[in-house]
């Protein structure tokens, strides 16, 4: 379990343990036909984003033209070319949370945050994003950090404590040396 | 298999199977119109405008891509038709600059055609143009993505004709674009330069990059000399931007106009093509002898070389080290011309008149010249040419005729056929069969090799040996018989190989043509122009004769070397 939230968790590899592990799943996965998005999504995980020298290594890998590989991470929302936070905040801004006020909720994190949507926060921990429809409306308005699910928050008053949580997961991890 | 039946408009019509409807249309007599279709293009059916509506179907059906079935009932100009093809037009429109007046494609933009046809004479939404960043950093074609209407015949054309993706769709919805991989311009990618992509570009989202300007300086600089070339493929096609009929040979206008234009001197591509023939011939007979490097592959066509230099690298020893005849002829110009008129290199402005936009590129290379003084100044496509010769109030249709300058302007009808594919080994074969067997050919015309496939195969006797040669037009055949020759599955000799499909007559540069016809026609005028000539055989171009004797010594010598040859180096793809 340690390992693979690790995996997710950027700066937490040095450069070359990642290219290694890039290597690991290129090797596994390259000979399948369509595995480009797979191998897309696991880069993602190792290295946080997409940057372009690793858009490069897969098309080279591959033996796809890069201009494949551009377009296919700049059509998907999930694919990100920029450094994200090491929590992601996604309100949702579907139609039932739009109406229930996720608007104003994404405000908050705004303010809160010190960023506009699709920025990440300075010290890299939160990256802030409307999303469309989770499908989730019964919760409306609802968010995600991450794998976590907030639905029904009514107020915007809830914003600090939730960035609050994460902050401290982050303290309690520097203490203990962990990731 | 069965004949489809269906009627259009209620005219019935049969098309075999596998046909659309807007085939079956089109065989009515009805025209549909269409933008992101393209005869020469895998089908998309993107852009919508094709639409019908199909009785007993809801909705309408883009007519591009859907199968025509019998006993269909099709319309094509119904109300609701009508009004769905105008509000496309409409919302291109509303997303488009309103510049047609000085727009470069203003009269040949298909989305102006379109607009047109169909009696869109208001656009009800507000305009929401883009104002993006052109992408100027190739020296050859330029992107200017506000005016992309998304149609992606570019990407097509750049994907599956010449199998080398420069650019390609990014982002989604109203955010997408046509692009080069993280937006960092054409000359950091792969592209070859071949402008493929303008020419299926239905507006003016991709031109050729601009040496008009600097050709116009030149020649009100009073203290230049210009020299002008010509290459073959232009005399075939200029007539089409004047109303000629296409397939007119203008080759004595074509040498008028420059004259009036103000060029000091006006030479012919043909007289390097010639000299191409000689060296390369030579260095074929060589390879031969020694048994090495072969098979010889072309490199007169400069999409192919930068193809080569990024795609297939560890073939770059195969190609000949010939330059092409426009830098043979650069070379000639700035050292042998420049020393007969005592002119130093450095006051001569040369232009080069091509079907091509790799031509651009190629002259730009840096070992394209000596002392820091370039072989060839500017180059201007087919189609640059006939805006100068508009904007200067030239009546080219009824110019009178006049010749090319001597001794760089004499040419044989060998030097001529380089414009269209299989005329490189044509022009060869009348050569090195001569120079092998010593002996004059009964037949000078080798039917085998002409022709348009993507790939010909000819077997020709050879004082003994046989010679077996490959024709190869567009990259993407090209990639596909080099992976055999790679894997031992063919053997060749000799292997010509064009950029473009159809060769130079189908160039990148060449005005555009909506005549299905238009590669043979643009050919015929160039086998005419081979069979009116008195001398039919580079080597027995006189004036060639006459330059080896007096300057050049030995073909592939050691003068040759330094002048008419050239070396190439691997460029990444990635």
């Amino acid at each position: 379990m340690t390992e693979s939230k690790c995996v997710g968790c950027t700066g937490s590899y040095t450069r070359d343990e990642k290219w290694d592990q890039l290597d690991e799943v290129m090797a596994k996965h390259k000979a399948l036909e369509g595995a480009l998005i797979m191998i897309l999504h696991r880069a993602q995980l190792i290295f946080g984003y997409l940057p372009e020298d690793v858009q490069r290594y897969v098309a080279k890998s591959l033996n796809i033209p890069l201009a494949d590989v551009y377009g296919v991470t700049t059509f998907y929302s999930s694919f990100s070319l920029t450094p994200r936070g090491k929590h992601r905040i996604a309100v949702c801004m579907g139609t039932a949370c739009y109406v229930r006020g996720a608007g104003d909720l994404l405000t908050a994190f705004e303010k809160a945050l010190g960023v506009k949507v699709g920025q990440t926060t300075t010290d890299g921990l939160f990256t802030l994003e409307a999303s469309r429809c989770i499908g989730a409306c019964g919760l409306a308005p609802v968010l995600t950090v991450g794998e976590d699910v907030y639905g029904n928050i009514m107020s915007a008053e809830r914003v600090p404590d939730i960035l609050r949580k994460y902050r401290a997961e982050k303290q309690q991890s520097e203490k203990v040396g962990l990731c | 298999m069965e004949r489809i039946k269906l009627t259009i408009d209620g005219a019935p019509v049969e098309v075999d199977p596998g046909s659309t409807v807007l085939d079956a249309a089109r065989k009515a007599g009805v025209h549909v119109p269409t933008l992101c279709f393209h005869p020469e293009l895998r089908l998309e059916g993107s852009c919508r405008l094709c639409v019908v509506e199909i009785e007993g179907m809801q909705s309408l059906a883009a007519s591009c891509v859907y199968p025509a079935s019998s006993g269909m009932r099709v319309r094509t100009n119904s109300e609701v038709v009508r009004k769905t093809r105008k509000s496309i037009v409409e919302l291109l429109l509303a997303n488009h600059p309103q510049d047609c007046l000085v727009c470069p494609r203003h009269g040949t933009c298909e989305l102006q055609e379109v607009s047109h046809q169909l009696g869109v004479r208001k656009v009800r939404f507000k305009n929401d143009a883009r104002a993006l960043a052109q992408d100027q950093s190739s020296v050859a074609v330029v992107r200017d993505p506000n005016k992309c209407i998304l149609c992606g015949r570019c990407i097509r054309i750049c994907e599956q004709v010449q199998k080398v993706s420069a650019i390609g769709l990014a982002g989604r919805g109203s955010k997408a674009v046509v692009t080069t991989p993280f937006g960092h311009g054409l000359a950091e990618g792969p592209c070859v330069a071949c402008g493929q992509c303008i020419k299926v570009c239905p507006v003016a989202a991709l031109k050729e990059a601009d040496a008009t300007e600097q050709t116009w300086r030149a020649l009100s600089d009073p203290t230049l000399h210009t020299v002008v070339q010509v290459a073959p493929a232009v005399r075939a096609a200029l007539g089409e931007e004047f109303g000629m009929r296409p397939g007119a040979l203008v080759t004595e206008k074509l040498v008028t106009s420059l004259r009036k234009l103000g060029f000091n001197q006006v030479f012919d591509t043909q007289f390097g093509a010639d000299l191409t023939i000689v060296e390369e011939g030579h260095e074929l007979l060589r390879r031969l002898n020694e048994s090495k490097h072969l098979p010889l592959i072309t490199s007169c066509s400069p999409g192919w070389v930068k193809y080569a230099e990024h795609f297939c690298p560890e073939m770059l020893e195969h190609l000949s080290t010939c330059k092409s005849p426009q830098q043979m002829l650069g070379a000639l110009v700035k050292t042998y011309y420049a020393e007969k008129i005592g002119v130093m290199p450095s006051n001569i402005f040369h232009v080069a008149i091509m079907p091509c936009t790799a031509k651009k590129f190629e002259a730009s290379r840096p070992e394209m010249g000596r002392d820091g003084v370039r072989d060839v100044d500017a180059v201007l496509t087919t189609r640059e040419l006939a805006a100068m010769l508009k904007e200067a109030g030239i009546d080219f249709a009824n110019l009178p005729d006049s010749e090319f300058d001597l001794p760089l302007g004499m040419s044989s009808g060998a030097g001529g056929i380089f414009g269209v594919t299989g005329g490189v080994t044509e022009a060869v074969l009348r050569s090195v069969t001569e120079l092998k067997t010593g002996k004059e050919l009964e037949e000078i015309e080798f039917q085998g090799v002409r022709g348009f496939a993507g790939v010909r195969e000819a077997v020709i006797a050879l004082n003994g040996m046989t010679l077996k040669v490959a024709i190869v037009n567009s990259l993407g055949q090209a990639e596909k018989l080099l992976k055999k020759v790679k894997q031992g599955e063919a053997e060749y000799h000799f292997i010509e190989i064009m950029g473009c499909p159809s060769g130079c007559i189908g160039g990148g540069g060449q005005p555009f043509s909506k005549d299905p016809e238009i590669k043979h026609k643009r050919a015929a005028a160039l086998y005419r122009q081979d069979h009116m000539k008195r001398v039919r055989k580079s080597h027995e171009n006189p004036a060639i004769r006459e330059l080896y004797r007096t300057f050049i010594g030995d073909p592939n010598g050691e003068k040759a070397h330094a002048l008419l040859h050239t070396h190439y180096h691997a460029r990444p793809r990635y």
